[in-house]
């Protein structure tokens, strides 16, 4: 029932900020954070609770779940369920919540009440789509998280606004749209086949179905997800949706959006449809690849400091992409560690920019420069995320990028390769950014408030997290693992494509996967 | 004793989180903080090194594990430390110069930068010892790319001018291009050995592959090609005569004494790897030889005083790896001790220099300084002479001479090795020496605005002491360093060549050295129109022009890699991906008006639509 209220939770914390914003503006904040803290530590006491009886070590069960009928008509129940990836989904969730949250305290100034409406209901629909084992409820929370977002960026947008809402509802509406006929083919499929209609992801696992519809079904599925991850080429409502949506808005976007396309190709894609994705394996990694040099290049190309942070997004999540078609547990492991370490330095470099933005009233990085000699504080947390973009040791996602290039290469050396050329064209990009805003002679005059004591606590909080998660990870990768090498199991037929599928149609290209070693 | 070795990279680090995070007050004390956190480093590394030759733990081993890195099945890099011999050299010579270089630093640097400057070079001393003391080859890779950093932060030190950040841009994105193949490196070595503990590594690797076998090869290129970024060698050198942006201190601690042999301490490290490679171990020696002869000349032509010692530094590094291509191993270690005292000590004379003509580089504009800060003289004097391995009395005349003469002897050596090395040689003696005349003999051409205080004195002695006894701890008939570090690297293997054939050798060496400071002396002292005549003909010039311009690398890879990216990013840069859904939304809004056209109001023409329609759903009914 914990599963529930958490959902329910944030949903009631975002409706009495709403109510609350007659009383004045700082009432729906508290408000806000206050729900987010009480879940944050919920979640916390959960965690080292788990820990603590070694729940994270048993391999068959959920960490929590429930089960209760919903439509029974449909097969849909509300079926919630928590594993370890999950839990640390949440807990990021609930983090970035927090940082964005206080990063509009005071960028916010018009309908705060409606604004803290939708933050909450964002992350609580986000938290759904961790938790629903259950396919109709999925695809539930899937639209559910949308609309407030929609609202997010369509009305504490900047200039550009309508157009990037248009381009973001409009791409993530027509493929989640394919993504709920796969759903209905799947739960068709299954049904034909058993005679039990269900949309349960237990009871679809291992759906027998001939190879051709397993891809048609699977391509359904990828499409939804990659145009949330996002992959190349479906990328392109990103970096609008970022540039023009508001700081909340943006984090949200980066540190959460985007983990929902990984997570749902992690726990739905590869184990419903194993074969399928094997066989789909190398064009996604060569789409992967590409993702990460192209992001790197437009971002270094780019002149508005938000957009180009939104390609940077791109570059990373394609670490993420790579990882999850190389499907063995080194990579699986760096997968999420990329999705927190990204959501927690993209995030921030999102604050950086608007807390710029805020001050200066640009973006543009030709208004930019000598800002570090006014500076020097933020400065100082632009060059640590700058330094965490480009894959610093001893920050989070060198430990994540790290273990899933070393996951990539058992199982292809050329795109490991070639993937490795990531952390040339990320220090191109990210050095440039800092040299641009903050280093050189401050050319404009600018006289500007550096960091106070809000800010600081922001940055000194995501600083302490991305420093942990780069020296210490094990608590993340204990957390994971049991749950990485369930989703392995399910998937085990992913690194035999051709042995329990009767007849692979000829020519299904398995080129690429071979030596791939197992989960190792 | 041994327990207390993290102690060494702790204080360092230590140093810095009190310098970030410590206030205003800890400010003021910048200095004391910062070369007190090395000082503690440096006593105990030299307390460790005296426990470890008293009483040395078996094998000459010590290893400490700190904390599991990260773990994922059989992938479980430690946070923990390997001391050997080898690490111990490392460690001591690291510490030590560090210190010295913090010292000198209180009186250089000015007040009111001391915190960030001090903070970033603790951070710099901690990532140093922990890549020298790693004992996996991730967490080396963390020291590694940890360094790089640092130079990164502190050659753009002055960060408003932005010829700096360039400059420190350029070194970050050159060796990360090395680090990348050392990337690479890592993941083929675990894929293939399941290992990245560096010394079970060398075992397996030892035992399952052959000497000459393509994963060898492919290995110790791929780590190859870190060392060569970091160590500033061909082809990737190009980013270290951009660094001398930095303040002198810097250029001092990374660009000369530390950091840029990282590369040489890689590759001894991983010294089976390399002996498994044969064709890469020649290659490493022909890359030292090509290298040492290049930037020996690119020295020639600077004007710039710390331009003449970072060429001078790429060539010296030359040399180590020429020792480390022809299996000489202990002596590529020797030489990076002696350089790092001898090279530390002329940057740092070379920075009094500097300041006290109100940052003035170009030694055209020196001249005549012996008498005006003698102590400079003296001590620039004395890294000269063991920069130019002045026989005898100069420690870089014996590590130098190793080299050359290993490079002969060696069963992996050639003729034509030593031969580029005793070249080197010569072009090092009249370089090293055209900066002696240039700036203290001659003609004073300006006046001297300050003079170091004692601090920045101190350090100066005692590198000029190092740099000129330093060389007797491998004297000949008593080779106490290679018999130590032989605990961890193996022997060198001679091919032939008898005492006598040594000592001849010598007294070539010898006379190459000698030979160049007489020809400085002539050329830059005693007719300095003779130098100019020669550098203002024809081919001179045209020479003087490459060389100046370090043939031409930056120029080359201008044009093939950064216009060319520069170039792809501005013609990209809305996303030409973007265009196929602005041609989709396009194409929708075109047909929407296309149909919208139809909607006209004519009855007439909309039963005419009805008819055609009707015609064309029963034509198809009845042919079905």
């Amino acid at each position: 029932m914990i599963l529930a209220w958490l959902i329910l939770w944030l949903l009631a914390g975002g409706l009495v900020a709403w109510l609350s914003a007659c009383r004045g503006d700082a009432w729906p904040r508290w408000i806000s954070l206050i729900t987010l803290l009480v879940e944050l530590a919920v979640l916390a006491a959960l965690w080292t609770g788990y820990y603590a009886h070694g729940s994270l070590a048993a391999p068959e069960r959920w960490l929590a779940e429930l089960d209760l009928p919903w439509i029974p008509a449909l097969g849909a129940r509300i079926h919630l369920a928590l594993d370890g990836v999950g839990l640390l989904m949440l807990l990021l969730t609930n983090f970035l919540g927090i940082v964005a949250v206080a990063a509009s305290w005071r960028g916010i100034r018009y309908r705060t009440g409606f604004f803290h409406f939708n933050m909450l209901w964002i992350l609580a629909a986000i938290a759904g789509v961790f938790l629903a084992v259950d396919l109709f409820m999925f695809y539930f929370f899937w639209e559910l998280m949308l609309v407030p977002l929609y609202f997010v960026i369509g009305i504490w947008g900047h200039e550009n606004r309508v157009y990037a809402t248009l381009k973001f509802f409009i791409f993530t509406q027509a493929s989640s749209l394919l993504m709920l006929v796969a759903i209905l083919g799947l739960y068709f499929v299954h049904g034909r086949a058993t005679g039990v209609y269900t949309f349960d992801y237990g009871g679809l696992l291992g759906t027998p179905m001939s190879s051709f519809t397993e891809m048609v079904l699977m391509l359904g599925f990828f499409v939804a997800f990659a145009v949330k991850l996002p992959a190349l080429p479906v990328h392109t409502w990103l970096p609008d949706a970022h540039t023009e949506a508001p700081t909340a808005g943006s984090v949200h976007l980066a540190g959460l959006v985007l983990k929902v396309g990984a997570f749902g190709m992690l726990r739905f894609l590869v184990p419903l449809f194993p074969h399928a994705a094997s066989r789909f394996a190398l064009p996604a990694m060569l789409l992967a690849v590409a993702g990460i040099i192209y992001g790197a290049l437009l971002a270094f190309a780019q002149t508005d400091l938000k957009r180009m942070v939104a390609y940077t997004s791109i570059s990373h999540m394609g670490f993420v992409l790579l990882g999850i078609f190389a499907w063995n547990q080194l990579a699986l492991q760096g997968v999420v560690v990329v999705m927190i370490a990204h959501g927690v330095s993209t995030g921030a470099l999102f604050v950086i920019v608007g807390d710029l933005q805020d001050r200066i009233h640009t973006r543009d990085l030709d208004r930019m420069s000598g800002l570090w000699s006014v500076m020097p504080r933020m400065g100082g947390a632009a060059m640590l995320f700058a330094l965490a973009s480009l894959g610093l040791p001893g920050l989070g996602n060198f430990v994540g990028e790290f273990l899933v290039l070393i996951g990539v290469y058992q199982v292809s050396i050329p795109l490991a390769a070639l993937a490795s050329l990531g952390f040339i064209v990320s220090t191109v990009y990210a050095l440039w950014l800092v040299e641009r805003a903050f280093l050189g002679r401050n050319l404009n005059k600018w006289r500007l408030p550096d960091y106070n004591l809000r800010e600081s606590t922001v940055m000194a909080a995501m600083i302490a997290v991305i420093t942990a998660l780069g020296i210490y990870p094990q608590p993340v990768l204990g957390t994971a693992r049991v749950a990485l090498e369930k989703l392995g199991r399910y998937a085990a037929a992913y690194h035999q494509p051709a042995a329990a599928r009767p007849a692979p149609p000829a020519g299904s290209a398995h080129a690429g996967r071979d030596g791939a070693g197992g989960s190792s | 004793m041994l327990r207390f070795l993290f102690l060494i990279p702790f204080f360092p680090f230590a140093g810095f989180a009190a310098l970030t995070l410590g206030g205003r007050r800890l400010g003021r004390h910048a200095a004391a903080v910062g070369a007190g956190s090395v000082g503690l480093s440096a006593l105990a590394s030299l307390a460790l090194a005296a426990g470890f030759l008293i009483s040395p733990p078996p094998g000459y081993v010590y290893t400490q594990s700190l904390w599991t890195w990260m773990k994922v099945g059989g992938f479980s890099p430690g946070i923990s430390l390997y001391l050997d011999a080898l690490s111990l050299v490392m460690v001591l010579v690291v510490s030590v110069v560090s210190f010295l270089i913090h010292v000198y630093s209180g009186g250089f640097m000015s007040r009111g930068e001391g915190r960030r400057f001090f903070a970033y070079m603790n951070l710099f001393v901690g990532f140093m010892l922990t890549l020298v003391l790693a004992g996996n080859l991730v967490l080396l890779y963390l020291g590694w790319e940890g360094v790089g950093l640092c130079s990164y932060l502190l050659i753009g030190f002055w960060y408003r001018d932005a010829a700096n950040g360039r400059a420190a841009r350029k070194a970050f994105i050159v060796t990360r291009v090395g680090d990348t193949s050392m990337a690479i490196a890592l993941f083929l070595l675990f894929a293939k050995l399941g290992t990245l503990e560096i010394q079970p590594l060398l075992k397996l690797a030892a035992s399952h592959w052959q000497a000459g076998s393509g994963l060898a090869v492919a290995a110790s290129l791929l780590l190859l090609g870190g060392a060569l970024g970091k160590s500033a060698q061909l082809p990737l050198q190009t980013w270290l005569p951009d660094a001398m942006a930095g303040p002198t201190p810097v250029s001092a601690l990374i660009h000369a004494a530390t950091m840029v042999t990282a590369g040489v301490y890689l590759i001894a490290r991983t010294n089976v790897l390399f002996s498994l490679a044969p064709q890469v171990r020649l290659l490493v020696a022909i890359i030292g030889a090509a290298t040492l002869l290049l930037a020996g000349f690119s020295a020639l032509t600077q004007r710039d005083i710390k331009r003449v010692l970072a060429y001078s530094t790429i060539s010296q590094i030359g040399y180590m790896f020429l020792a480390l291509g022809v299996g000489a191993w202990s002596a590529a270690i020797f030489h990076f001790m002696t350089h790092a005292f001898f090279k530390a000590l002329l940057f740092l004379a070379a920075g009094v220099v500097i300041k006290g003509l109100a940052e003035e580089h170009d030694m055209f504009r020196m001249g005549g300084l012996r008498r005006q800060l003698p102590l400079a003289f003296w001590t620039f004097l004395a890294g000269a002479a063991s920069l130019s391995a002045l026989p005898l009395v100069t420690a870089g005349f014996y590590s130098k001479d190793l080299i050359l003469w290993d490079a002969w002897s060696s069963a992996s050596g050639s003729h034509w090795l030593w031969a580029a090395g005793l070249a080197g040689a010569f072009l090092t003696s009249i370089y090293t020496f055209r900066m002696v005349f240039l700036i203290f003999f001659g003609a004073s051409r300006s006046r001297v605005g300050s003079r170091p205080g004692f601090i920045m004195q101190a350090p100066l002695v005692v590198l000029a002491a190092l740099s000129l006894v330093g060389g007797f701890i491998e004297a000949p008939g008593a080779p106490f360093l290679s018999g130590f570090l032989h605990h961890a690297l193996p022997v060198f293997q001679q091919a032939g060549g008898s005492a006598a054939v040594e000592f001849a050798f010598a007294l070539i060496s010898a006379a190459a050295s000698l030979a160049g400071i007489y020809l400085a002396y002539h050329l830059f002292l005693r007719r300095p129109a003779r130098a100019a005549a020669l550098a203002a003909s024809s081919s001179g010039r045209l020479l003087h022009r490459w060389w100046y311009s370090g043939w031409g690398f930056d120029w080359f890879y201008d044009r093939v890699f950064v216009m060319p990216y520069a170039w792809l990013a501005r013609v990209s840069k809305s996303d030409p991906l973007d265009l196929i859904f602005a041609g989709a939304s396009r194409l929708a809004a075109g047909a929407g008006r296309l149909f919208g056209r139809t909607q006209t109001g004519r009855t007439r023409w909309y039963a005419a639509g009805i008819a055609a329609g009707a015609i064309v759903v029963l034509a198809l009914a009845v042919n079905w």
